[in-house]
């Protein structure tokens, strides 16, 4: 089997992060419970007769992913393989409220069209003018996991070269107030450097779009390689110290090879004890790094950590704002990330120097 | 009449979010479709019910829509004689 390597990645974040040439240089410190993506001049990538149809999230999608294109020096990609936890929400929250405003009377079609969950992934190949496999993957926070996992087994069995992978989830305003009234979002403002220490229900929410080539040949812009990619839809608490052992055992890994351990935490009270049981045990000793407090909490939050992950792995850099814990660390080889959402869908992806 | 045709372009702009324009960047004889705006058949489909909500005009025959949309002129003009609202 081939082996999958990360070479090239962007991602447009309520961060400066879409110039891949920083770091994290400038944080950004966010007081609000929705934080929202810090975007790029769009003209500069995408041409205003094609743009004036997009919302937010279509928008962040296209430029990720062009921008992830041209770091990996490519024009035409053999599949595109799209993540999205809730789609084109401002399109359909337009098309919903204009149902119920006008009485079922008087639907326009522009963001119907532009209000299903693939839509990206269908921007992004008519930009490309990809014909290749294109596939979007709807499910919760595994929703960008489970689109690198058919890009990686592609890739592995040498039915594609090279796959775009992103994942993409804009902030919808109706939305919003709705998971506020449910408590998923936090009734009180928070900011970026307090998020992790808070004690009460709920997360700041953000959105984003990150994007990765893909590719089973590795090349000089190559960050990292994708050693594994695990799912599970619900765990026990109690259990996710011994599969995370097993996870590694299986890559022929002990916990002691892990530099760094990158963790969904996102200051909920009810449910950052499944990031608590690992950083207390199993990972004591290790070098934990969280990103939520920088981009907010949302179904395809994962990416930036992958993001994060990579950037690591290529500047051998952490960033202080990144690091939940201070352990002295040479150098960095192998990164876990883990990742769940309200205990439900939980992931166990594996990075590699290389 | 002046102020129906301002008041089309307003609406044009914003139905179709042709974002970098602005109602004096559209003159009354522009083609709205092919040459002149670029428009195309999704943002006909706007128009078409933008006649119906604002103006009461219910366009059956595909064909008449060709003549209608042509210009700001003659949609101002087909509106003035057909509107019931």
């Amino acid at each position: 089997m081939n082996k999958v390597y990360i070479n090239s990645i962007s991602s447009i974040s309520p961060q400066k992060t879409f110039d891949n040439s920083e770091f994290l240089n400038e944080v950004i410190n966010h007081e609000n419970q929705v934080v929202f993506a810090v975007e790029p001049i769009y003209k500069d990538y995408i041409p205003p007769a094609a743009a004036r149809r997009m919302a937010k999230g279509i928008k962040m999608g296209v430029v990720a992913s062009k921008m992830a294109l041209k770091e990996a020096e490519l024009e035409h990609v053999d599949a595109i393989i799209t993540g999205t936890g809730m789609g084109c929400l401002r399109d359909s929250e337009k098309f919903l409220s204009a149902i119920i405003d006008n009485n079922e009377q008087f639907l326009t079609p522009t963001s119907f069209i532009q209000s299903t969950h693939n839509t990206v992934g269908g921007q992004i190949a008519l930009e490309l003018q990809c014909k290749g496999y294109n596939f979007t993957y709807v499910h919760g926070s595994n929703s960008f996991e489970s689109a690198l996992l058919d890009a990686k087994l592609q890739l592995e069995l040498n039915e594609a070269q090279n796959i775009l992978v992103g994942g993409v989830d804009e902030l919808g305003d109706h939305t919003t107030k709705l998971q506020q009234l449910i408590h998923l979002i936090k009734n009180e403002a928070i900011t970026t450097n307090t998020l992790l220490k808070s004690k009460t229900k709920g997360s700041m929410f953000g959105e984003g779009a990150s994007f990765f080539v893909l590719s089973n040949k590795k090349q000089a812009s190559t960050y990292a390689e994708l050693v594994s990619v695990k799912m599970y839809n619900t765990l026990p608490l109690d259990e996710v110290s011994g599969l995370t052992t097993n996870f590694l055992k299986k890559n022929n890994l002990t916990i002691e090879d892990i530099d760094i351990v990158v963790l969904g935490n996102n200051g909920d009270i009810d449910f950052d004890g499944y990031f608590n049981q690992l950083t207390s045990t199993v990972f004591n000793n290790t070098q934990q790094v969280c990103y939520k407090h920088l981009c907010g909490e949302f179904n395809t939050a994962s990416p930036f950590g992958i993001w994060i992950a990579s950037k690591i792995l290529k500047t051998q850099s952490l960033p202080d704002i990144l690091k939940l814990n201070d352990k002295e660390t040479g150098s960095f080889k192998n990164i876990l990330l883990y990742n769940q959402y309200r205990g439900e869908n939980h992931s166990f992806t594996l990075l590699k120097t290389c | 009449m002046e102020a129906l045709k301002q008041e089309l372009k307003e609406n044009i702009i914003e139905q179709l979010n042709l974002e970098d324009m602005t109602a004096a960047d559209i003159s009354d004889d522009d083609m709205l479709f092919g040459d002149g705006l670029a428009l195309d058949s999704i943002d006909a489909l706007e128009l078409i019910v933008m006649l119906d909500k604002n103006y009461g005009i219910k366009l059956t025959d595909p064909k008449e829509g060709r003549a209608i949309f042509e210009s700001i002129n003659t949609m101002a003009a087909y509106i003035s004689e057909h509107r019931s609202k």
